[in-house]
Protein backbone atom coordinates (compact mmCIF):
# COMPACT_ATOMS: atom_id res chain seq x y z
CA UNK A 1 0.00 0.00 0.00
CA UNK A 2 1.20 3.50 -0.82
CA UNK A 3 -0.12 6.49 1.04
CA UNK A 4 0.20 10.00 -0.29
CA UNK A 5 -0.82 12.66 2.22
CA UNK A 6 -1.36 16.33 1.48
CA UNK A 7 1.34 16.66 -1.14
CA UNK A 8 1.85 19.88 -3.03
CA UNK A 9 4.34 20.77 -5.71
CA UNK A 10 4.95 23.94 -7.66
CA UNK A 11 7.41 25.03 -10.35
CA UNK A 12 8.62 28.62 -10.30
CA UNK A 13 5.76 29.63 -8.01
CA UNK A 14 3.15 28.00 -10.24
CA UNK A 15 1.32 25.24 -8.34
CA UNK A 16 1.12 21.96 -10.24
CA UNK A 17 -0.14 19.71 -7.43
CA UNK A 18 -2.36 21.01 -4.64
CA UNK A 19 -2.89 19.15 -1.37
CA UNK A 20 -3.33 15.67 -2.83
CA UNK A 21 -4.08 12.71 -0.55
CA UNK A 22 -4.62 9.23 -1.98
CA UNK A 23 -4.23 5.65 -0.77
CA UNK A 24 -3.15 3.16 -3.42
CA UNK A 25 -4.12 -0.35 -2.46
CA UNK A 26 -2.09 -3.54 -2.64
CA UNK A 27 -2.90 -6.12 -5.29
CA UNK A 28 -4.87 -3.61 -7.33
CA UNK A 29 -4.30 -1.71 -10.54
CA UNK A 30 -4.66 1.90 -9.38
CA UNK A 31 -5.17 4.30 -12.27
CA UNK A 32 -4.43 8.01 -12.16
CA UNK A 33 -6.33 9.67 -14.97
CA UNK A 34 -6.61 13.25 -16.15
CA UNK A 35 -6.05 15.53 -19.08
CA UNK A 36 -2.58 16.25 -20.43
CA UNK A 37 -0.95 18.81 -18.12
CA UNK A 38 -3.19 17.97 -15.17
CA UNK A 39 -0.21 16.89 -13.03
CA UNK A 40 -0.38 13.08 -13.30
CA UNK A 41 3.27 12.61 -14.26
CA UNK A 42 4.44 15.14 -11.66
CA UNK A 43 2.45 13.24 -9.02
CA UNK A 44 4.06 9.97 -10.08
CA UNK A 45 7.55 11.52 -10.13
CA UNK A 46 6.97 12.91 -6.64
CA UNK A 47 5.90 9.48 -5.45
CA UNK A 48 9.06 7.77 -6.73
CA UNK A 49 11.33 10.63 -5.63
CA UNK A 50 12.39 11.91 -9.04
CA UNK A 51 10.90 15.22 -7.91
CA UNK A 52 10.88 16.50 -4.34
CA UNK A 53 7.52 17.44 -2.89
CA UNK A 54 7.12 20.97 -1.49
CA UNK A 55 4.76 19.74 1.19
CA UNK A 56 3.29 16.44 2.28
CA UNK A 57 4.29 12.86 2.96
CA UNK A 58 4.70 9.71 0.85
CA UNK A 59 4.64 6.40 2.73
CA UNK A 60 5.31 2.91 1.36
CA UNK A 61 3.71 0.35 3.68
CA UNK A 62 4.27 2.68 6.65
CA UNK A 63 7.85 3.37 5.56
CA UNK A 64 8.57 7.07 5.17
CA UNK A 65 9.75 7.91 1.65
CA UNK A 66 9.55 11.69 1.41
CA UNK A 67 8.51 14.11 4.04
CA UNK A 68 8.71 17.88 3.93
CA UNK A 69 6.31 18.51 6.77
CA UNK A 70 8.45 17.16 9.58
CA UNK A 71 12.12 17.18 10.49
CA UNK A 72 12.59 13.51 9.63
CA UNK A 73 14.96 14.24 6.73
CA UNK A 74 17.88 12.38 8.26
CA UNK A 75 16.11 9.03 7.99
CA UNK A 76 15.04 9.72 4.41
CA UNK A 77 18.27 8.81 2.64
CA UNK A 78 18.50 5.38 4.21
CA UNK A 79 14.82 4.55 3.71
CA UNK A 80 14.67 5.84 0.19
CA UNK A 81 17.36 3.53 -1.19
CA UNK A 82 15.83 0.46 0.43
CA UNK A 83 12.32 1.40 -0.72
CA UNK A 84 13.56 2.05 -4.25
CA UNK A 85 14.82 -1.52 -4.50
CA UNK A 86 11.15 -2.54 -4.09
CA UNK A 87 9.99 -0.26 -6.90
CA UNK A 88 9.70 -1.19 -10.56
CA UNK A 89 8.92 1.51 -13.05
CA UNK A 90 7.90 1.47 -16.66
CA UNK A 91 8.50 4.84 -18.31
CA UNK A 92 6.39 6.37 -21.05
CA UNK A 93 9.18 5.95 -23.62
CA UNK A 94 10.41 2.65 -22.18
CA UNK A 95 13.73 4.17 -21.00
CA UNK A 96 15.59 1.03 -22.02
CA UNK A 97 19.38 1.28 -22.06
CA UNK A 98 20.23 1.69 -25.77
CA UNK A 99 23.69 0.23 -25.48
CA UNK A 100 22.45 -3.01 -23.92
CA UNK A 101 20.53 -5.90 -25.43
CA UNK A 102 17.07 -6.88 -24.22
CA UNK A 103 18.58 -9.59 -22.03
CA UNK A 104 21.19 -7.23 -20.56
CA UNK A 105 18.49 -4.65 -19.82
CA UNK A 106 16.50 -7.19 -17.80
CA UNK A 107 19.59 -8.61 -16.10
CA UNK A 108 20.97 -5.16 -15.16
CA UNK A 109 19.15 -4.68 -11.82
CA UNK A 110 19.92 -8.28 -10.88
CA UNK A 111 23.63 -7.77 -11.53
CA UNK A 112 23.61 -4.55 -9.57
CA UNK A 113 21.76 -5.65 -6.46
CA UNK A 114 21.92 -9.43 -6.15
CA UNK A 115 24.63 -12.04 -5.85
CA UNK A 116 22.95 -14.41 -8.30
CA UNK A 117 25.16 -16.50 -10.57
CA UNK A 118 25.17 -15.76 -14.32
CA UNK A 119 22.99 -18.82 -14.88
CA UNK A 120 20.44 -17.76 -12.26
CA UNK A 121 20.30 -14.25 -13.69
CA UNK A 122 19.74 -15.61 -17.18
CA UNK A 123 16.98 -17.91 -15.91
CA UNK A 124 15.28 -15.01 -14.17
CA UNK A 125 15.58 -12.81 -17.28
CA UNK A 126 14.12 -15.56 -19.45
CA UNK A 127 11.27 -16.04 -16.97
CA UNK A 128 10.46 -12.31 -17.04
CA UNK A 129 10.69 -12.12 -20.83
CA UNK A 130 8.49 -15.21 -21.19
CA UNK A 131 6.02 -13.65 -18.78
CA UNK A 132 5.62 -10.65 -21.09
CA UNK A 133 5.43 -12.98 -24.10
CA UNK A 134 8.77 -11.94 -25.56
CA UNK A 135 10.65 -14.99 -26.66
CA UNK A 136 13.65 -14.99 -29.01
CA UNK A 137 14.31 -11.31 -28.48
CA UNK A 138 17.12 -11.68 -25.92
CA UNK A 139 19.94 -10.59 -28.18
CA UNK A 140 18.15 -7.71 -29.89
CA UNK A 141 18.88 -4.07 -29.08
CA UNK A 142 16.04 -1.67 -28.12
CA UNK A 143 16.38 0.14 -31.45
CA UNK A 144 15.51 -3.12 -33.22
CA UNK A 145 12.20 -3.52 -31.36
CA UNK A 146 8.73 -2.17 -32.08
CA UNK A 147 7.06 0.24 -29.61
CA UNK A 148 4.94 -2.54 -28.09
CA UNK A 149 7.94 -4.83 -27.69
CA UNK A 150 9.93 -2.04 -26.02
CA UNK A 151 7.09 -1.56 -23.50
CA UNK A 152 7.07 -5.28 -22.80
CA UNK A 153 10.84 -5.29 -22.20
CA UNK A 154 10.33 -2.33 -19.87
CA UNK A 155 7.76 -4.35 -17.92
CA UNK A 156 10.08 -7.37 -17.84
CA UNK A 157 12.90 -5.18 -16.47
CA UNK A 158 10.53 -3.61 -13.94
CA UNK A 159 9.44 -6.99 -12.54
CA UNK A 160 12.87 -8.65 -12.63
CA UNK A 161 13.57 -7.72 -9.01
CA UNK A 162 10.16 -8.91 -7.75
CA UNK A 163 9.00 -5.39 -6.91
CA UNK A 164 6.31 -4.68 -4.33
CA UNK A 165 5.29 -1.54 -6.19
CA UNK A 166 4.97 -1.09 -9.94
CA UNK A 167 4.64 2.32 -11.58
CA UNK A 168 3.60 2.65 -15.22
CA UNK A 169 3.66 6.06 -16.85
CA UNK A 170 1.29 6.09 -19.82
CA UNK A 171 1.97 2.43 -20.67
CA UNK A 172 0.00 2.40 -23.88
CA UNK A 173 0.76 5.80 -25.34
CA UNK A 174 1.78 5.55 -28.97
CA UNK A 175 0.46 2.01 -29.35
CA UNK A 176 -2.32 0.76 -31.58
CA UNK A 177 -5.55 -0.19 -29.70
CA UNK A 178 -4.92 -3.92 -29.95
CA UNK A 179 -1.34 -3.74 -28.61
CA UNK A 180 -2.51 -1.27 -25.96
CA UNK A 181 -5.00 -3.84 -24.67
CA UNK A 182 -2.27 -6.52 -24.62
CA UNK A 183 -0.07 -4.23 -22.49
CA UNK A 184 -2.99 -3.32 -20.18
CA UNK A 185 -3.91 -6.94 -19.64
CA UNK A 186 -0.28 -7.83 -19.00
CA UNK A 187 0.00 -5.18 -16.28
CA UNK A 188 -3.29 -6.33 -14.77
CA UNK A 189 -2.25 -9.99 -14.75
CA UNK A 190 1.15 -9.21 -13.23
CA UNK A 191 -0.47 -7.05 -10.54
CA UNK A 192 -2.76 -9.86 -9.40
CA UNK A 193 -0.29 -12.70 -9.95
CA UNK A 194 2.47 -11.12 -7.83
CA UNK A 195 0.09 -9.20 -5.51
CA UNK A 196 1.83 -5.87 -6.06
CA UNK A 197 0.66 -2.29 -5.70
CA UNK A 198 0.44 -0.96 -9.23
CA UNK A 199 -0.01 2.69 -10.13
CA UNK A 200 -0.74 3.54 -13.73
CA UNK A 201 -0.84 7.00 -15.29
CA UNK A 202 -3.18 7.09 -18.23
CA UNK A 203 -5.64 9.14 -20.19
CA UNK A 204 -6.88 6.16 -22.11
CA UNK A 205 -10.48 5.30 -21.20
CA UNK A 206 -10.05 1.76 -22.55
CA UNK A 207 -7.42 1.15 -19.85
CA UNK A 208 -9.73 2.60 -17.20
CA UNK A 209 -12.59 0.30 -18.13
CA UNK A 210 -10.39 -2.77 -18.72
CA UNK A 211 -8.08 -2.76 -15.71
CA UNK A 212 -8.92 0.13 -13.36
CA UNK A 213 -9.53 -1.55 -10.01
CA UNK A 214 -9.29 1.90 -8.51
CA UNK A 215 -9.42 5.18 -10.42
CA UNK A 216 -8.30 8.63 -9.31
CA UNK A 217 -9.15 11.65 -11.46
CA UNK A 218 -6.74 14.59 -11.29
CA UNK A 219 -7.89 17.96 -12.58
CA UNK A 220 -5.76 21.13 -12.51
CA UNK A 221 -3.40 19.58 -9.97
CA UNK A 222 -6.15 18.56 -7.55
CA UNK A 223 -7.78 15.25 -6.77
CA UNK A 224 -11.24 15.65 -8.24
CA UNK A 225 -12.75 12.18 -7.97
CA UNK A 226 -11.91 8.71 -6.66
CA UNK A 227 -13.73 5.40 -7.22
CA UNK A 228 -13.81 2.19 -9.24
CA UNK A 229 -14.17 1.67 -12.98
CA UNK A 230 -17.72 0.53 -12.39
CA UNK A 231 -18.65 3.76 -10.62
CA UNK A 232 -16.95 6.10 -13.07
CA UNK A 233 -19.61 6.06 -15.78
CA UNK A 234 -22.33 7.07 -13.38
CA UNK A 235 -20.23 9.61 -11.47
CA UNK A 236 -21.90 12.94 -10.89
CA UNK A 237 -18.90 15.15 -11.59
CA UNK A 238 -18.91 17.65 -14.42
CA UNK A 239 -15.15 17.77 -15.09
CA UNK A 240 -14.86 13.99 -14.93
CA UNK A 241 -17.78 13.57 -17.32
CA UNK A 242 -16.20 16.12 -19.67
CA UNK A 243 -13.04 14.06 -19.63
CA UNK A 244 -14.69 10.66 -20.05
CA UNK A 245 -17.24 11.71 -22.63
CA UNK A 246 -14.98 14.07 -24.56
CA UNK A 247 -16.10 12.67 -27.90
CA UNK A 248 -19.40 14.10 -29.17
CA UNK A 249 -20.92 10.71 -29.89
CA UNK A 250 -20.09 9.49 -26.38
CA UNK A 251 -21.67 12.63 -24.93
CA UNK A 252 -24.80 11.95 -26.92
CA UNK A 253 -24.74 8.35 -25.73
CA UNK A 254 -24.50 9.48 -22.10
CA UNK A 255 -27.49 11.80 -22.51
CA UNK B 1 25.76 34.41 -9.94
CA UNK B 2 25.09 31.71 -12.49
CA UNK B 3 28.77 30.74 -12.38
CA UNK B 4 28.49 30.00 -8.65
CA UNK B 5 25.30 28.01 -9.24
CA UNK B 6 27.10 25.83 -11.78
CA UNK B 7 30.22 25.49 -9.62
CA UNK B 8 28.06 24.41 -6.69
CA UNK B 9 26.13 21.90 -8.76
CA UNK B 10 29.38 20.60 -10.31
CA UNK B 11 30.75 20.04 -6.81
CA UNK B 12 27.54 18.27 -5.74
CA UNK B 13 27.76 16.05 -8.81
CA UNK B 14 31.38 15.15 -7.99
CA UNK B 15 30.30 14.20 -4.47
CA UNK B 16 27.82 11.74 -5.99
CA UNK B 17 30.38 10.48 -8.50
CA UNK B 18 32.86 9.56 -5.78
CA UNK B 19 30.32 7.91 -3.49
CA UNK B 20 31.06 4.27 -2.68
CA UNK B 21 29.99 2.12 -5.66
CA UNK B 22 27.07 -0.29 -5.21
CA UNK B 23 29.09 -3.13 -6.74
CA UNK B 24 32.78 -2.85 -7.62
CA UNK B 25 32.69 -5.68 -10.17
CA UNK B 26 30.13 -3.80 -12.31
CA UNK B 27 32.14 -0.59 -12.08
CA UNK B 28 35.36 -2.40 -13.06
CA UNK B 29 33.63 -3.82 -16.12
CA UNK B 30 32.45 -0.33 -16.99
CA UNK B 31 35.97 1.08 -16.56
CA UNK B 32 37.33 -1.45 -19.06
CA UNK B 33 34.56 -0.55 -21.54
CA UNK B 34 35.32 3.13 -21.11
CA UNK B 35 39.06 2.60 -21.62
CA UNK B 36 38.12 1.18 -25.00
CA UNK B 37 35.56 3.87 -25.77
CA UNK B 38 37.61 6.84 -24.59
CA UNK B 39 41.19 5.70 -25.16
CA UNK B 40 41.58 2.92 -27.68
CA UNK B 41 39.19 4.54 -30.14
CA UNK B 42 41.24 7.76 -29.95
CA UNK B 43 44.56 6.18 -30.90
CA UNK B 44 44.06 6.85 -34.61
CA UNK B 45 43.39 10.56 -34.38
CA UNK B 46 46.12 11.06 -31.76
CA UNK B 47 48.64 9.24 -33.96
CA UNK B 48 47.83 11.21 -37.12
CA UNK B 49 47.84 14.57 -35.33
CA UNK B 50 51.10 13.82 -33.52
CA UNK B 51 53.03 12.79 -36.63
CA UNK B 52 51.91 15.87 -38.58
CA UNK B 53 52.46 18.16 -35.59
CA UNK B 54 56.02 16.88 -35.14
CA UNK B 55 56.69 17.24 -38.86
CA UNK B 56 55.47 20.86 -38.94
CA UNK B 57 57.46 21.80 -35.83
CA UNK B 58 60.57 20.33 -37.44
CA UNK B 59 60.10 22.21 -40.73
CA UNK B 60 59.38 25.52 -38.95
CA UNK B 61 62.38 25.18 -36.65
CA UNK B 62 64.66 24.14 -39.51
CA UNK B 63 63.50 27.20 -41.43
CA UNK B 64 64.42 29.45 -38.47
CA UNK B 65 67.76 27.72 -37.85
CA UNK B 66 68.62 27.95 -41.52
CA UNK B 67 68.42 31.75 -41.35
CA UNK B 68 70.53 32.00 -38.21
CA UNK B 69 74.05 30.78 -38.95
CA UNK B 70 75.06 30.91 -35.26
CA UNK B 71 72.52 28.21 -34.34
CA UNK B 72 73.63 24.57 -34.61
CA UNK B 73 71.44 22.22 -36.68
CA UNK B 74 70.82 19.93 -33.71
CA UNK B 75 68.69 22.78 -32.34
CA UNK B 76 65.97 21.48 -34.66
CA UNK B 77 65.71 18.22 -32.71
CA UNK B 78 66.14 20.01 -29.38
CA UNK B 79 63.35 22.50 -30.11
CA UNK B 80 61.03 19.83 -31.48
CA UNK B 81 61.52 17.75 -28.33
CA UNK B 82 60.93 20.65 -25.94
CA UNK B 83 57.83 21.87 -27.81
CA UNK B 84 56.31 18.42 -28.17
CA UNK B 85 56.95 17.21 -24.62
CA UNK B 86 56.18 20.41 -22.78
CA UNK B 87 53.19 21.70 -24.65
CA UNK B 88 52.05 20.16 -27.91
CA UNK B 89 51.46 16.61 -26.76
CA UNK B 90 49.92 17.20 -23.34
CA UNK B 91 47.94 20.36 -24.11
CA UNK B 92 47.06 20.35 -27.81
CA UNK B 93 46.26 16.64 -27.88
CA UNK B 94 44.13 17.04 -24.75
CA UNK B 95 42.29 19.93 -26.41
CA UNK B 96 41.62 17.67 -29.40
CA UNK B 97 40.43 14.95 -27.01
CA UNK B 98 38.18 17.50 -25.29
CA UNK B 99 36.48 17.88 -28.65
CA UNK B 100 36.28 14.20 -29.49
CA UNK B 101 35.72 12.58 -26.11
CA UNK B 102 33.98 15.53 -24.43
CA UNK B 103 31.26 15.87 -27.05
CA UNK B 104 30.76 12.11 -27.08
CA UNK B 105 30.32 11.92 -23.31
CA UNK B 106 28.07 14.94 -23.14
CA UNK B 107 25.77 13.76 -25.92
CA UNK B 108 25.67 10.22 -24.50
CA UNK B 109 24.64 11.41 -21.03
CA UNK B 110 22.36 14.12 -22.45
CA UNK B 111 20.49 11.56 -24.54
CA UNK B 112 20.23 9.25 -21.53
CA UNK B 113 18.78 12.14 -19.53
CA UNK B 114 16.15 13.22 -22.05
CA UNK B 115 15.08 9.63 -22.77
CA UNK B 116 14.65 9.01 -19.01
CA UNK B 117 17.36 6.33 -18.87
CA UNK B 118 19.04 8.20 -16.01
CA UNK B 119 15.68 8.39 -14.20
CA UNK B 120 15.31 4.64 -14.71
CA UNK B 121 18.68 4.09 -13.01
CA UNK B 122 17.65 6.33 -10.10
CA UNK B 123 14.36 4.46 -9.65
CA UNK B 124 16.26 1.18 -9.47
CA UNK B 125 18.24 2.66 -6.59
CA UNK B 126 21.44 3.06 -8.61
CA UNK B 127 23.62 6.11 -7.98
CA UNK B 128 23.39 7.22 -11.62
CA UNK B 129 26.14 9.84 -11.43
CA UNK B 130 28.53 7.31 -9.91
CA UNK B 131 27.64 4.51 -12.29
CA UNK B 132 27.83 6.62 -15.43
CA UNK B 133 30.62 9.12 -14.69
CA UNK B 134 33.06 7.49 -12.24
CA UNK B 135 34.21 4.77 -14.70
CA UNK B 136 34.75 7.40 -17.40
CA UNK B 137 36.92 9.55 -15.12
CA UNK B 138 39.03 6.62 -13.95
CA UNK B 139 39.39 5.28 -17.50
CA UNK B 140 40.50 8.68 -18.82
CA UNK B 141 42.96 9.25 -15.97
CA UNK B 142 44.42 5.83 -16.74
CA UNK B 143 44.52 5.93 -20.54
CA UNK B 144 45.27 9.60 -21.34
CA UNK B 145 48.91 9.42 -20.13
CA UNK B 146 49.51 6.44 -22.46
CA UNK B 147 48.03 8.38 -25.36
CA UNK B 148 50.22 11.36 -24.56
CA UNK B 149 53.38 9.24 -24.30
CA UNK B 150 52.49 7.70 -27.65
CA UNK B 151 51.89 11.19 -29.03
CA UNK B 152 55.33 12.34 -27.84
CA UNK B 153 57.02 9.40 -29.53
CA UNK B 154 55.11 9.80 -32.78
CA UNK B 155 55.62 13.58 -32.77
CA UNK B 156 59.37 13.15 -32.48
CA UNK B 157 59.25 10.47 -35.17
CA UNK B 158 57.24 12.78 -37.48
CA UNK B 159 59.87 15.49 -37.02
CA UNK B 160 62.73 13.09 -37.72
CA UNK B 161 61.01 11.63 -40.80
CA UNK B 162 60.25 14.97 -42.44
CA UNK B 163 63.57 16.54 -41.41
CA UNK B 164 65.63 13.70 -42.83
CA UNK B 165 63.50 13.10 -45.93
CA UNK B 166 63.58 16.79 -46.93
CA UNK B 167 67.27 17.13 -46.07
CA UNK B 168 66.56 19.94 -43.58
CA UNK B 169 68.53 18.10 -40.91
CA UNK B 170 70.58 14.91 -40.76
CA UNK B 171 69.42 11.94 -38.77
CA UNK B 172 72.50 12.21 -36.48
CA UNK B 173 71.91 15.90 -35.73
CA UNK B 174 68.21 15.44 -35.07
CA UNK B 175 68.77 12.51 -32.71
CA UNK B 176 71.64 14.36 -30.99
CA UNK B 177 69.24 17.32 -30.59
CA UNK B 178 66.48 15.33 -29.00
CA UNK B 179 68.97 13.79 -26.54
CA UNK B 180 70.72 17.07 -25.75
CA UNK B 181 70.23 18.31 -22.16
CA UNK B 182 67.23 16.06 -21.68
CA UNK B 183 65.34 16.67 -18.43
CA UNK B 184 63.25 13.60 -17.52
CA UNK B 185 61.20 15.80 -15.20
CA UNK B 186 59.68 17.47 -18.26
CA UNK B 187 57.93 14.20 -19.09
CA UNK B 188 56.71 13.94 -15.50
CA UNK B 189 55.42 17.51 -15.71
CA UNK B 190 53.60 16.70 -18.98
CA UNK B 191 52.01 13.60 -17.46
CA UNK B 192 50.91 15.48 -14.33
CA UNK B 193 49.19 17.99 -16.61
CA UNK B 194 47.62 15.17 -18.59
CA UNK B 195 46.06 13.60 -15.51
CA UNK B 196 44.52 16.94 -14.51
CA UNK B 197 43.29 17.54 -18.05
CA UNK B 198 41.75 14.07 -18.21
CA UNK B 199 39.80 14.73 -15.03
CA UNK B 200 38.66 18.16 -16.22
CA UNK B 201 37.61 17.06 -19.71
CA UNK B 202 35.54 14.12 -18.47
CA UNK B 203 33.99 15.76 -15.43
CA UNK B 204 33.07 19.04 -17.18
CA UNK B 205 31.65 17.25 -20.23
CA UNK B 206 29.75 14.82 -18.01
CA UNK B 207 28.35 17.75 -16.02
CA UNK B 208 27.08 19.40 -19.22
CA UNK B 209 25.44 16.16 -20.38
CA UNK B 210 24.13 14.90 -17.04
CA UNK B 211 22.05 18.01 -16.37
CA UNK B 212 20.63 18.37 -19.89
CA UNK B 213 16.99 19.42 -19.94
CA UNK B 214 14.73 19.29 -22.95
CA UNK B 215 15.18 17.34 -26.16
CA UNK B 216 17.47 16.76 -29.11
CA UNK B 217 18.27 20.46 -29.55
CA UNK B 218 19.42 20.76 -25.93
CA UNK B 219 21.55 17.61 -26.27
CA UNK B 220 23.36 19.33 -29.16
CA UNK B 221 23.77 22.51 -27.12
CA UNK B 222 25.14 20.54 -24.16
CA UNK B 223 27.64 18.88 -26.44
CA UNK B 224 28.87 22.24 -27.72
CA UNK B 225 29.02 23.65 -24.18
CA UNK B 226 31.01 20.60 -23.06
CA UNK B 227 33.70 21.22 -25.67
CA UNK B 228 33.87 24.98 -25.05
CA UNK B 229 33.89 24.81 -21.23
CA UNK B 230 36.28 21.88 -20.96
CA UNK B 231 38.69 23.52 -23.44
CA UNK B 232 38.66 26.80 -21.48
CA UNK B 233 39.13 24.88 -18.22
CA UNK B 234 42.08 22.97 -19.74
CA UNK B 235 43.75 26.23 -20.81
CA UNK B 236 43.25 27.81 -17.38
CA UNK B 237 44.55 24.78 -15.51
CA UNK B 238 47.45 24.55 -17.96
CA UNK B 239 48.53 28.07 -17.02
CA UNK B 240 48.04 27.42 -13.33
CA UNK B 241 49.95 24.12 -13.30
CA UNK B 242 52.78 25.50 -15.43
CA UNK B 243 53.23 28.38 -13.01
CA UNK B 244 53.04 26.05 -10.01
CA UNK B 245 55.40 23.37 -11.35
CA UNK B 246 57.84 25.27 -13.54
CA UNK B 247 57.40 28.87 -12.42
Amino acid sequence: MIQVSNISKSFGGKPVLRDISITFEKGKANLIIGQSGSGKTVLMKCMVGLLEVDEGVVMYDDRLFSDKSTTAHSSNGVNRQSIRRDIGMMFQGGALFDSQTVEENVIFPLSMFTNMSEEEKLDRANFCLDRVHLENANKLFPAELSGGMQKRVAIARAISMNPKYLFCDEPNSGLDPKTAIVIDNLIHEITHEFDITTIINSHDMNSVMEIGDKVVFIHNGEKWWEGTNEEILSADNEELNDFIFAAKYLKALKK
Amino acid sequence: MELFYHLGRYYMMLKLVFKRPEKWSIYLRQIIREIDSIGISSIGIVAILSVFMGAVICIQTAFGVDGAAWMPLYAVGFTARESIILEFSPTIICLILAGKVGSHISSELGTMRVTEQIDALEIMGVNSAGYLIFPKIIAAIFIFPFLIIMSMGLGLFGGWFIGVSTGAVTSYEYIYGIQYDFQPFNVTYALIKTVFFAFIIISVSAYCGYYTKGGALEVGKSSTKAVVYSSIAVLLVNLLLTQLILG
